[in-house]
């Protein structure tokens, strides 16, 4: 890489930059790695949705930044927004870079066990980013045959039109389960061999449990899919037809095997949000967490039902009704668990000295926000009601009002609150301030009107209304700006975030070690924490959740103080 | 761990395992169905439960690693006979269209 | 980067070897892998009697062969970490390489039968058969040959007497691959 115009002196710097932030092995550089990358990721899925709502709202004319929407890109572009949110958005940000910044340092060890696997699995990550992306510039476009990618569509090139998206597509898919099942194997290894002397199964904080119970759930769901992505890029490749009936295959086998992976992946993404939402409410209402216990085997029964529901993604695929009634009925109890796990976090608000900080209201808000979304999909378990909603804006919006909070709030409440670790500097409250309600206020703004446009019954996969006089009736169209206007607004405010983050990473008012008082282990590292987090290596003598201890002087009690 | 086990013992399982084998070779020479069946895949069975007790050393692991192994083959079954259902049935003909006798006064043939 | 390994990697809290208990993990996600497409190539064989027409062409000698070196393969990988276990360091190597021979006389018996198999146009476009033929042997053979590189790195290690554990967790994998091909050959070769 070293050319002669540059100096000795310049080249080893450069060549050390080049070591020490694209081939460390350290869990946190590689945590910054994943969130960086997710990140980016996250501004294009945003603005590919900006112009597909440009293009509902406002059909035919040219949107600003991308030109005139035609059928096939905005199948791209729904296509591409949904996976790219799921897959290189909640995915990296929720599991790869808070499992890997956290589970060392919460965990009080000095790395992940397998560095360079870690580091490894994050180049993988990367390639597939590389190929998605390649992806929208082959010949014939990118990939539109829906984030779920259901046969035929998928299968057959003359349906989707995009032969060579496609198949890239898939590819980035696998490249990123792979990349995914690395970084997996080593958040388990670690959490179970690598705690601290003292740390017993009840003294790890909740949100640890949370991302290795998810990447077990991961693990455990993404095999039958891997298989099936083998399969499906047959079919397109060699017109093989493991899902053509006409040759003797079964395209509902297809879904079977993506839905077989991907209920769990609601929970895989929504353990760490999770998780995280509890370390914060502790630590800013000053209070013990309501039934640790409760918690953890609340979550192990969560992971364990989401293995039972699948199928109430395919009620309306011709998939036999008894079993839509075996499913009706699990959908139905998983929200027993969820249930139970917001009253615990309630439990713990209540009587506590809560603190309205950045990081607080984006987890107040994160539980308010998936309450709807929790509430919103008992209508949609209910096979019987399904059949009505599960074609229009109703889905759309219940699943908005699911994975916004999760990949988007529970992120904001997490970057908020352990900025201060990975940057030793704090972020600044006011705009934070401006930035949650910027953000909150619109996001209902985006949603409420679409589920009252899917009630209405507006079909969700139409690009151009204006062909669909039925669906233009009365104020339908109207809700349509309304949502779009909410959008432009919040994706507006998302600047205030970036500016805060990045001009408080090199402005901010230095942060200490502890800025939040908080107990545990990571809050015991230098902020930013050094290669090796810890001078020594920290001893654990109690839970993480010790706050307000009465007879105590100070309302909180770090892990690993002795007495 | 293992190292107080002598190679005959190795050897011996290599040796049961190769009995099996022949067995399960000669099982579908009878051309009986159901004795295809049973020396094909009782005796897979048996011969992966050989390997996985003596050559992996599962009998002395730790028993979590046991039933993480056991977990994970009880969702591939779950996940089969969650999906056979459809898998079997791909005609659409899952279920008995019951017959309903439609008052003249709502039927919109009249 | 010019440090060791990390103290991390050395505690063990669950009582199995960090590696082992890595090892342990991949093979559960394998179970699930390999899991996911032989159930569906079971459900859809169920499901069309007319597929025996099909099976009675595959080579059940070259299976059983292969079904042969495999298992004596596997015999060999254990005595090769019993041979690391006990510190002789260059019998290790020698079952070491034993095994990867086992890996590539499977191979080449494998890429006779499937040249046979082609030449008579038994390809994987033919039907849903074979293409579940040679994806599920396919799949199983990348994995022995990612095993035997993978083998041939740690034997260099053991040679020079480094990293005497890693025989074990190869061998788990080995075993595993093993048994995989244990399933494979009843579904594809005896239940015509």
């Amino acid at each position: 890489m070293g050319t002669v115009h540059h100096s000795p002196a310049s080249q080893s710097r450069l060549a050390s930059i080049w070591h020490r932030y694209l081939f460390s092995t350290d869990h946190k550089v590689i945590g910054m790695q994943y969130l960086f990358t997710g990140m980016a990721m996250a501004i294009i899925g945003g603005f590919f949705a900006y112009v597909f709502r440009m293009q509902l709202a406002f059909p035919g004319k040219e949107v600003l930044g991308y030109g005139l929407v035609n059928a096939n890109n905005y199948n791209m572009l729904i296509t591409n927004h949904g996976a790219i949110m799921i897959f290189w958005v909640a995915m990296p940000v929720l599991i790869a870079a808070f499992g890997n910044y956290l589970i060392p340092l919460m965990a009080g060890c000095d790395d992940m066990v397998f560095p360079r696997i870690n580091r490894l699995s994050y180049q993988i990550f990367l390639l597939s980013v590389l190929v998605l992306i390649a992806s929208f510039f082959v010949a014939g476009g990118g990939f539109g045959g829906a984030w779920t990618s259901y046969p035929p569509l998928s299968a057959n090139p003359a349906y989707n039109l995009t032969p060579n998206g496609a198949s890239l597509w898939l590819l980035a898919v696998a490249l990123e389960f792979v990349a995914f099942l690395l970084g997996g194997i080593n958040f388990i290894t670690t959490l179970m061999n690598s705690r601290a002397p003292g740390m017993r199964m009840y003294d790890i904080p909740i949100v640890l449990w949370m991302i290795v119970i998810a990447s077990v759930l991961f693990m455990g769901s993404v095999g039958p899919l891997i298989a099936g992505a083998v399969m499906l890029l047959f079919d397109q490749t060699l017109a093989i037809g493991f899902f053509d009936p006409s040759k003797g295959g079964d395209p509902v086998l297809w879904q079977h095997l993506f839905w077989f992976f991907g209920h769990p992946e609601v929970y895989v993404v929504l353990l760490p949000a999770m998780g995280i939402t509890a370390e914060i409410i502790t630590v800013f209402s000053r209070k013990k967490l309501f039934a640790y216990k409760t918690v953890l085997f609340t979550t192990i029964a969560v992971g364990v039902l989401s293995f039972f529901v699948w199928a109430h993604h395919q009620f309306i695929s011709g998939i036999d009704p008894r079993m839509a009634n075996i499913f009706t009925i699990t959908t139905v109890i998983i929200s027993v668990p969820i249930t139970e796990m917001m009253f615990v976090y309630i439990a713990t608000l209540y009587g506590g000295s809560i603190q309205f900080t950045t990081p607080m209201l984006f987890a107040l808000a994160f539980l308010a926000e998936f309450l709807i979304g929790g509430v919103t999909g008992i209508f949609l378990g209910a096979s019987s009601a399904d059949i009505y909603f599960h074609d229009t804006y109703f889905v759309l919006a219940h699943f908005h009002y699911t994975f916004v909070p999760i990949a988007i709030i529970a992120v904001f409440a997490g970057l908020y609150y352990w900025f201060p670790k990975m940057f030793g500097r704090m972020m600044n409250d006011k705009l934070g301030h401006v930035h949650f309600w910027g953000t909150i206020i619109p996001f209902n703004c985006i949603f409420i009107p679409l589920f009252y446009l899917g009630a209405a019954g507006d079909h969700r996969r139409i690009y151009n209304y204006e062909n669909f006089p039925d669906l233009m009736r009365g104020h339908m169209q109207d809700l349509r700006i309304v949502a779009t206007i909410s959008l432009l607004v919040m994706l507006a405010f998302q600047g205030v975030f970036l500016y805060n983050f990045f001009s408080s990473m090199f402005r901010g008012k230095k942060a200490g070690k502890n800025p939040w008082q908080a107990n545990t282990l990571e809050w015991v590292a230098e902020s930013p924490p050094p290669h090796g987090n810890f001078p020594t290596l920290p001893v654990v003598y109690r839970p993480p959740y010790e706050y307000s201890v009465p007879g105590r002087s100070s309302d909180f009690w770090p892990q690993n103080e002795k007495a | 761990m293992s190292s107080d086990v002598a190679s005959s013992h190795y050897i011996k399982i290599w040796g049961i395992l190769l009995g099996l084998l022949l067995v399960s070779i000669c099982g579908p020479m009878l051309e009986i169905k159901w004795i295809t069946l049973l020396t094909a895949f009782g005796i897979a069975v048996i011969k992966a439960l050989l390997v996985a007790k003596h050559f992996m050393h599962l009998s002395i692991e730790r028993r979590f690693v046991t039933y993480m192994l056991l977990a994970m083959l009880l969702l591939i079954f779950m996940f089969f006979f969650g999906i056979a259902v459809d898998i079997m049935m791909p005609r659409g003909h899952n279920w008995e269209k019951i017959h309903l006798d439609v008052p003249a006064s709502i039927s919109p043939h009249h | 980067m010019g440090h060791g390994q990390p103290i991390a990697t050395t505690r063990c809290a669950s009582g199995v070897a960090t590696g082992k208990l890595a090892v342990w993990w991949v093979l559960g996600s394998e179970i699930v892998i390999f899991g996911g497409l032989l159930a569906c190539y079971i459900l859809y064989r169920l499901f069309h009697d007319q597929w025996s027409v099909e099976a009675a062409h595959t080579n059940t000698l070259c299976g059983a062969i292969n079904t042969f070196v495999l298992l004596t393969s596997s015999l060999f990988i254990v005595l090769a970490h019993k041979a690391a276990e006990e510190g002789a360091h260059l019998k290790a190597v020698k079952f070491i390489y034993l095994t990867i021979a086992g890996a590539g006389c499977f191979l080449v018996i494998k890429a006779y039968e499937w040249s046979g198999e082609i030449t008579h146009g038994f390809t994987i476009t033919k039907s849903l058969f074979w293409s579940f033929y040679y994806t599920a042997a396919g799949l199983h053979a990348l994995h022995v040959i990612g095993g035997a590189v993978i083998m041939a790195i740690i034997a260099q290690d053991v040679k020079k007497k480094r990293h005497m554990h890693r025989v074990e967790l190869i061998g788990l994998y080995w075993h595993f691959v093993d048994i995989v091909w244990i399933f494979l050959f009843p579904l594809l070769y005896i239940a015509k």
